[in-house]
């Protein structure tokens, strides 16, 4: 047993009213994702990183308070920034890096990187590099699970800057008309790349899925506690019948909209930058919450902490010393047998 | 010709392609079709008249209006153990799907190092002198031809619409289906015994000695016209059809070339970065020591397609232009 699952034993031992356990693996699933982009940041920037890499940090708590509602078996798609949706869903650190280093070992062999990671054994039907261009694939995917009756539901991921393709109003409507189990989940990080959601998006977010007679709702997605409840809900739901629900999930993207977008004077502050990190960070918050419950202490965070940075390492130095895929893969897997 | 075994039954275009989904739609629960206008009306063209009252209206899916959202979500159930078809009513609409096609359809079994697969089926139309002006008579097929990851098909007759229709909804590629919407009340034999037809496998439609004509779709119909004029001329044309142009059966096209010595290409795509651009290269580069004139190239037009009759019958090979561009080739002005 771990010092970490002595400590936690040793606390449910005493009785608490409330199981520390759920909340502590959201923390570890969201310190997980954040020393993931960490490590991508630096593999990026010391030019071990071919590509993009457009960093989830600051919005963990969307991935992991939406996929600890969910199924193993039930799907998602994901984004051009996708790496936290990836692991929440539960994808190995280690073959993710790989596929970002082109590693044969890769997900998808590195053939499809950063921005295409699909892991159909954990549900994940893949990030995309379209905007909005998975809300057909979940949409399908619900299609197909309420023609096959094999009772999982589809959660679509996708940025506000979405909201601007016509794709998404036309799945919406179907999901509507023909009550799909799919979960719209908009991620309002508040930059369509570099520029602000409000110089792009005219009314209300959430009077279009409303439109439609989508059930909508709003979560403040810095806070992995009220994601991962509202999705309780909203999963039950769905997949109970009750038709698709769109979750808008206020959020902040700290980095720029790639590595290497530093610059970010001309579209936001310093200041704006520096008041999400500080007030209203995912982690801070699910953490500073646990100790004023008196459920955990600042010593089980930095062990957690310790322990994500330990797997990352680990996982960065399999795909470093991982082969390339053989040259003879390069007209492989366009046709499927 | 066509190695079909003939009973002498004979089905117009449209009844076989029914026939073809109706037969899939029966052996597999898994295949769906959905369009607009599929299910009580059976599409504009009433191909799929019936469809729905043996399959409801669970299986034959009336959509709004949204081709790329069709699309999309045929390429999410096609994910997921689904084989969908997606009707788009004609090929003009074939653009609006083309981020679907282009980006998600033909790229995931790639992009997933070939976890994922997409076996579905878009099917829809071509073909100008219906005088429908520039946006519902086009041949797209090019565009589609050109993506690694999709396969095309262009039937030219009811045997090979039929067969090739059930080869891609069983195939686990997303595969594109192009209909004349000309020939559909064309007749021709289609045997009752259960046929599949391969791709990338080119039928020679009729054979000859003295130039090669390769035709796609209704231009077939166009090529073997042209091929009887010549006969009574005293030349003997081999009329070749690759039915599919992805995969595209480069043998036989230049095996006909090495025989023949010359060649024409016909298809109702525009001519510019054309279908025929592509066969007459596989062909000017596989037959290049055998040739005795320049591969020739006939496609519709670089112009959109006009709605005056007087204007609109300029735009797409016929009979006469591509008997008279053959004599031309062989030397008999």
């Amino acid at each position: 047993m771990t010092e970490m699952a002595e400590d936690r034993a040793a606390r449910q031992g005493k009785g608490l009213k409330l199981d520390v356990e759920p909340y502590l693996h959201m923390y570890q699933q969201m310190a997980r994702i954040r020393a993931f982009e960490e490590k991508v940041n630096e593999l990026y920037t010391g030019a071990q990183m071919p590509g993009l890499a457009h960093l989830y940090i600051g919005e963990e708590a969307i991935a992991v308070g939406v996929c600890e509602a969910l199924a193993p078996q039930d799907y998602i798609t994901s984004t051009h920034r996708g790496h936290g949706h990836c692991l929440a869903k539960g994808a190995s650190v280690d073959r993710m890096l790989a596929e970002l280093l082109g590693k044969e070992a890769g997900y998808c062999r590195g053939k499809g990187g950063s921005m295409h990671i699909a892991d159909i054994e954990s549900g994940n039907l893949g990030a995309n590099a379209i905007v909005g261009g998975s809300a057909g694939i979940a949409t399908g995917a619900a299609f197909s699970a309420k023609r096959l009756g094999d009772g999982r539901i589809a959660v679509c991921f996708f940025g506000e800057g979405a909201l601007g393709q016509g794709l998404m109003y036309e799945v919406m409507n179907m999901a509507s008309l023909w009550s799909l189990p799919v979960i719209y989940v908009c991620e309002n990080n508040h930059f369509n790349e570099y520029t602000h959601f409000s110089e792009s998006t005219a009314g209300e977010i959430t009077a279009r899925p409303k439109a439609f007679g989508i059930h909508t709702e709003t979560v403040d997605g810095q806070d992995v506690r009220a994601v991962y409840e509202t999705m309780a809900r909203l999963v039950e739901r769905v997949r109970s019948g009750g038709g698709p629900v769109f979750l808008l999930c206020d959020t902040y993207r700290y980095r720029g909209h790639h590595v290497g977008d530093i610059d970010r004077s001309y579209y936001r502050s310093k200041e704006e930058e520096q008041e999400w990190m500080t007030n209203r960070d995912p982690l801070k918050i699910l953490s500073g919450w646990l100790v004023d419950q008196g459920l955990a202490d600042q010593k089980i965070f930095d062990q957690i902490a310790a322990e994500a940075k330990e797997e990352i390492e680990t996982g960065a130095e399999f795909a470093i010393n991982a082969p390339y895929p053989d040259i003879s893969e390069v007209d492989q897997h366009v046709y499927a047998e | 010709m066509s190695t079909q075994s003939d009973d002498g039954r004979e089905l117009t275009f449209g009844a076989a392609i029914r026939e073809a989904l109706a037969e899939e739609l029966r052996r597999d629960p898994t295949v769906f079709i959905i369009g607009e206008d599929v299910a009580e009306a059976g599409t504009p063209f009433k191909v799929l008249q019936g469809l729905v009252d043996e399959f409801g209206p669970e299986r034959i899916i009336d959509s709004p209006i949204s081709e790329a959202g069709i699309t999309g979500i045929g390429v999410g159930a096609a994910m997921t153990g689904m084989r969908p078809v997606v009707d788009i009513m004609f090929g003009d609409f074939v653009p609006l799907t083309m981020e679907q096609m282009v980006n998600q359809a033909a790229k995931v079994h790639y992009m997933s190092g070939g976890k994922l697969r997409v076996p579905m089926v878009l099917r829809t139309t071509l073909g100008a002198t219906r005088r429908s002006a520039a946006q519902h008579s086009q041949s797209l097929h090019a565009l589609l031809s050109h993506i690694p990851g999709l396969k095309v098909a262009v039937p030219s007759t009811p045997y090979d619409a039929k067969g090739l229709l059930k080869t891609a909804i069983r195939d686990n590629n997303p595969v594109a289906f192009f209909e004349d919407k000309m020939m559909y009340q064309l007749k021709g034999p289609v045997p009752e015994d259960e046929y599949t037809i391969p791709f990338g496998v080119a039928d020679i439609k009729r054979q000859g000695r003295d130039i090669t004509i390769v035709a796609t779709s209704s231009m077939v119909h166009v090529a073997l016209g042209a091929a009887e004029r010549l006969e009574s001329a005293g030349i003997s044309a081999e009329v070749i059809d690759p039915r599919t142009t992805s995969p595209l059966d480069r043998n036989t096209l230049i095996e006909s070339a090495i025989k023949t010595s010359r060649a024409i290409v016909v298809d109702e795509g525009y001519e510019r970065y054309g279908v025929t651009a592509e066969i007459a290269s596989v062909i000017a580069d596989g037959a290049f020591y055998y040739l005795d004139a320049p591969v020739k190239r006939m496609g519709a037009m670089d112009v959109p397609v006009p709605f005056s009759p007087a204007l609109e019958d300029l735009t797409v090979p016929t009979v006469d232009t591509v008997a008279e561009t053959a004599k031309s080739l062989c030397g008999r002005t």
